[in-house]
């Protein structure tokens, strides 16, 4: 075998169109016996056809309820969006249906979790189980035109001898394979939102980077539009255009890749990224690390969540809590301290 | 500089048999996990093995704590085989040496109270009283961060990251020599790593305990290793001192492992090398270079003929026939 030069990697071009997606005032609250618990808190945001929008946060922040409450997956029956409104393509899903929802799943919105084991059953081939979701969106057609379908898909997801892999059991793949079969069917219903709940956190490095450049691939050439959670900064620069940065429920910054990166506003974001250490630097004394821990879900503050490991807190912060700010390039963050600098947009119900 | 040796491998083997049928089990291959390794851990510093999935780090680390033995070669502490050792010397050898590991939870029993946790090592290979235990297990306590008065609580008491402060404390108990550390922190939220982080080095100071450290996030290897070697399906092919091999990558594996590392910055420089393909069974490994496959420099040899081990610059080792 002769191989000469090293590969580099050719970032397809980006495409942004439309709004697909229009997140108004989420809230997802969990009912317990020890109170309720605001899981999702109030969220807005947008995502753009073509577009990859990273929801970044440590455990506990509300992310991974954030994508259940999109797809009306969040665990019931403690779990209840209480308000808002999500809009799909327009039409406000929190209005429809279960019947109706079960088309729009995999349809219209999908996703692919952390875990490929918990979204593949191991008694039945990987064929098969594509195949029962792709009988439910092409209902006319014959099982052997559907497997063909499935084949083609595999395909596209980058897997090598399709038509032996469809008849494979998951047990019978790698952790990279058996992700990208999840990737697989979760595109198989042409889905305009894709949320990717840390789909790569179980992957090794080369295959992480694998898996990355495939979904950029799937992306550029269907415009899919991707929320991508993830607790990975490495990630986050690698794959988003826009990131929404949460803590305890509440979205506390959102921006541009770059301008977030460079210019991070809000106290905890800084801090999140002063903790991380860096490949790139040679022998480093001592990390940055965050004293304290997040607020319990159902006990929190009157004032700024992140008030109590902040260093920059005063009272106001602890009195009451901060609007949004936003800057002229639409850099956006929750914070007392951006008073007079940015400008204030509304004051924040906690 | 001298650096005292606390641990070497030599030539160190494991190869796990494939057996076939159920009743008259024969022998038709061997997995070859770890093959004719070679390394040392100075006494009071780091040796980090970096791999992938199959590369054999996981199995050297369990070769090193005697949860396996191995099909040939030697692994010695203080120039002591470690695999001949018996009785009371055994004993002894599980107080200088102990682990961490990735999982904060089932590492620790739910149904004993910390402070039995801790001090149960220590019970029961040194002769020591259940008061003179308990005291240890309040200092411990203070050192990795928690307070003494929760040496009475449960694990499900405790956070992610205070369980691994918990089960670093069990760790440190008998005053250790040698830490196995296999991914301590990467089940862990990014703040509370940079916590667990900082607190290992303070630990690894005050101890002069030696850290074999396995871990696959790159940046936390740079920050906590001294020395780093790089396996690929069950070999080393590059070894150096951290800031060598991070500064000046030889092996092509290393090369295309760290470029596919991620690092928080947009406007990184640094070039994606494609890697195609898989890594291949340890069962039947490549012949010649085990990277020559995947590899873009590969030459007819590589394929031929097993690379050597060759010092191109001091303590900076490579097996790539490139050099």
């Amino acid at each position: 075998m002769t191989s000469t030069q090293e590969e580099i990697y050719q970032q397809p071009e980006k495409n942004i169109g439309e709004v697909v997606l229009d997140v108004r005032d989420l809230r997802t609250y969990l009912y317990t016996r020890w109170g309720i618990t605001k899981a999702v808190d109030g969220l807005n945001f947008q995502v753009r056809a073509g577009e990859t929008l990273g929801i970044v946060g440590e455990s506990g922040c509300g992310k991974s309820m954030t994508a259940l409450s999109l797809l009306r997956l969040a665990p019931k029956p403690a779990a209840r969006t209480v308000s808002g409104q999500i809009f799909l393509e327009g039409e406000d899903i929190l209005e429809r249906s279960e019947s109706d929802m079960r088309f729009i799943r995999g349809q219209k919105i999908s996703m692919i979790l952390q875990d490929p084991m918990t979204s593949l059953n191991p008694v039945f081939t990987v064929g098969n189980q594509m195949v029962e979701g792709l009988g439910l969106y092409y209902q006319q057609e014959d099982s052997k035109s559907l497997k063909g379908r499935a084949v083609d898909i595999l395909r596209k997801m980058g897997v090598a001898a399709p038509e032996r892999r469809v008849m494979d059991y998951p047990h019978q793949m790698s952790g990279g394979m058996k992700q990208r079969v999840v990737g697989a069917m979760a595109i198989s219903g042409t889905p305009k939102v894709l949320i990717c709940d840390e789909p790569t956190t179980a992957l090794d490095v080369t295959i992480q980077a694998q898996y990355l450049r495939l979904l950029k691939q799937v992306q550029a050439d269907t415009g899919v539009a991707i929320i991508f959670i993830t607790h990975d900064m490495g990630v986050i620069a690698k794959m988003c255009d826009r990131v929404m940065v949460m803590y305890a429920g509440k979205v506390v910054e959102t921006g541009d890749l770059r301008p977030l990166f460079e210019n991070p506003s809000h106290p905890y974001t800084k801090a999140l990224m002063a903790s991380v250490p860096s490949m790139e630097h040679a022998h480093v004394e001592k990390l940055y690390s965050i004293e304290g821990q997040p607020p319990a879900l159902f006990d929190l503050p009157v004032g700024c969540r992140f008030a109590n490991r902040c260093e920059f807190v005063d009272e106001k912060c602890i009195a009451e809590y901060p609007p949004m700010f936003v800057s002229e390039d639409g850099h956006s963050a929750d914070c007392w301290r951006l008073e007079g600098q940015w400008k204030k947009v509304a004051n924040v119900e906690s | 500089m001298e650096q005292e040796t606390l641990l070497q491998a030599q030539d160190l083997t494991k190869y796990f048999p494939v057996t076939k049928g159920l009743v008259l089990q024969k022998t038709v291959g061997w997995v070859q996990a770890v093959d004719h390794v070679n390394f040392t851990i100075p006494r009071g510093k780091t040796l980090s093995l970096v791999g992938e999935s199959g590369c054999g780090k996981t199995t050297t680390a369990k070769l090193i704590l005697r949860l396996e033995q191995p099909t040939t070669g030697q692994i010695t502490l203080d120039g002591n085989d470690v695999h001949t050792i018996e009785g009371d010397e055994l004993k002894q050898y599980h107080t200088d040496v102990s682990a961490v590991f990735q999982d904060p939870w089932s590492s620790l029993s739910p149904r004993m109270r910390v402070r039995d946790i801790i001090s149960e090592a220590l019970v029961v290979n040194q002769k020591v009283t259940k008061t003179e235990a308990y005291d240890r297990v309040d200092e411990l306590l203070v050192q990795v961060g928690l307070r003494a008065q929760q040496a009475t609580l449960y694990p499900h008491e405790f956070s992610g990251g205070q369980r691994q402060r918990l089960a670093l404390a069990a760790a440190l108990v008998g005053n250790p020599k040698l830490i196995v550390l296999d991914e301590p922190v990467s089940a862990l939220d990014v703040s509370i790593q940079a916590q667990i982080m900082n607190l290992l080095k303070e630990l690894q100071d005050s101890y002069e305990v030696g850290f074999l450290l396995v871990a696959h996030n790159l940046a936390t290897v740079r920050y906590l290793a001294h020395e780093v070697a790089v396996m690929y399906l069950g070999e080393i092919v590059e070894q150096a001192e951290t800031d060598e091999l991070y500064d000046n990558t030889l092996h092509p594996y290393t090369k295309a492992l760290f470029s596919a590392a991620l690092t928080a910055n947009p406007d990184s420089q640094r070039e994606e090398i494609i890697l195609r393909g898989e890594v291949p069974s340890p069962i039947n490994p490549p012949s010649g270079c085990r990277f020559h496959q995947r590899c873009p420099y590969a030459m007819d040899v590589c394929s031929q003929e097993i690379p050597v081990r060759k010092e191109m610059a001091p303590g900076h080792f490579v097996n790539c026939h490139l050099y």
